[in-house]
């Protein structure tokens, strides 16, 4: 009896502990200075969603080891940031109902670089690993990476085909036209010589027996 | 002969070896901050992180004439062992020692872009790593071998 119940012990702790939250935001997002940009936030659990869920974005900029929360969302209501270098500039646009908990920060400056975390705790799921996503600003928008990359090997494989097939084409056309220009010299000057025979200049056969009954 | 052949392709080869270490390696420029190079920048300040060196036209032209570089010698090695099989006695290596030294000029280029380009996304304190110097040893030999099969004639 007690080995059983030993068993049936192992048997509700294990599922449990397979089950963790899984946070999914972006990589990097990149965004021009003085445009808005909304950083997504979602989760996979494998409870249902519960009333209580929470969702909290912290700030670390580029270069600092500091993290600032910014964002917290707990008991159905959202809190913004009041005080801190987002005061003002977060909305929340998500929908906890859809495990969604994704804001906007409006109006981007160059101090905004830096890396975003999203954590969400669906009770009574709570472990599993914040995920981040960093903020890149420019002035400009850069031209992705590997685009040039891309575009730079293209070029040269594409122009080494091309040489190639056009050398293959040449020798082709060369090789046909002195083809051609053989045979029309042949039947024109055995013109004479067949008679009942019109010269032409592609079929094959009527040269070959042009040539035949001459060298007969 | 076979000697000869041997040494060759060993020459060949080695350059082709060097191509790909230096362009999949990450130490084009090592210093006091952390390494970077083609395709990454990481910085050991605070922890290792890596950024992707995403930004820059000119990394990525360099990038893309490091794998053409790798693509024709590939490609060169390929032709060789082609023509060595089809050739007829007495001719030339021609097209496989056209595409080595193809090879051999593309790293040149990629190398005299970064060296010319770098202090733009390095900081100034850094020096060049190994993967870089690996990238101008591949460069004399990718063109010595292109020669030498430019020379080369089919015998036996």
């Amino acid at each position: 009896v007690l080995v059983l119940l030993a068993f049936q012990d192992t048997v509700l702790v294990l599922p449990q502990q397979s089950q963790s939250i899984v946070i999914y935001t972006g990589w990097e997002r990149h965004a021009l200075v003085g445009s808005d940009v909304r950083l997504s936030c979602s989760f996979f659990s494998w409870r249902w969603t519960s009333d209580d869920v929470t969702f909290s974005w912290t700030y670390r900029p580029d270069g600092s080891r500091d993290s600032i929360s910014i964002f917290h969302y707990t008991g159905g209501a959202a809190y913004l940031d009041n005080k801190g270098p987002f005061r003002d500039r977060v909305e929340f646009v998500g929908n906890p109902g859809r495990r969604d908990g994704s804001i906007v920060l409006k109006n981007l400056d160059f101090n905004d670089n830096g890396t975003f975390t999203c954590d969400a705790k669906n009770p009574p799921d709570i472990v599993g690993r914040p995920s981040s996503v960093r903020l890149l600003v420019f002035e400009t928008v850069p031209i992705q990476a590997g685009v040039i990359t891309g575009a730079i090997i293209g070029v040269v494989l594409g122009l080494l085909v091309l040489i190639v097939v056009i050398y293959y084409l040449m020798r082709f056309l060369v090789a046909r036209r002195v083809f051609n220009l053989s045979v029309r010299s042949v039947s024109g000057g055995l013109a004479a010589l067949c008679p009942g025979r019109r010269p032409e200049p592609e079929p094959i056969p009527g040269t070959e027996t042009c040539v035949a009954k001459q060298k007969k | 002969m076979l000697l000869l052949l041997l040494g060759i392709v060993f020459l060949h080869v080695a350059a082709l070896v060097l191509l790909f270490v230096s362009t999949i390696t990450s130490v084009w420029t090592t210093g006091n901050i952390g390494t970077s190079d083609l395709w990454l920048n990481c910085t050991s300040v605070g922890g290792l992180q890596c950024n992707p060196a995403s930004a820059g036209e000119w990394i990525q032209a360099v990038q893309a004439v490091m794998i053409l570089s790798i693509i024709f010698s590939c490609i060169s090695l390929i032709l060789f062992f082609c023509q060595l099989f089809t050739l007829q006695k007495g001719g030339r290596f021609l097209l496989t020692g056209v595409f080595q030294i193809l090879a051999g000029l593309f790293v040149m280029c990629g190398g005299i872009i970064y060296t010319v380009m770098s202090p733009n996304w390095v900081p100034e304190t850094e020096s060049f790593g190994y993967s870089y110097i690996l990238a101008w040893v591949a460069f004399p030999l990718a063109l010595i071998s292109g020669v030498i099969y430019v020379i080369l004639r089919k015998r036996e």
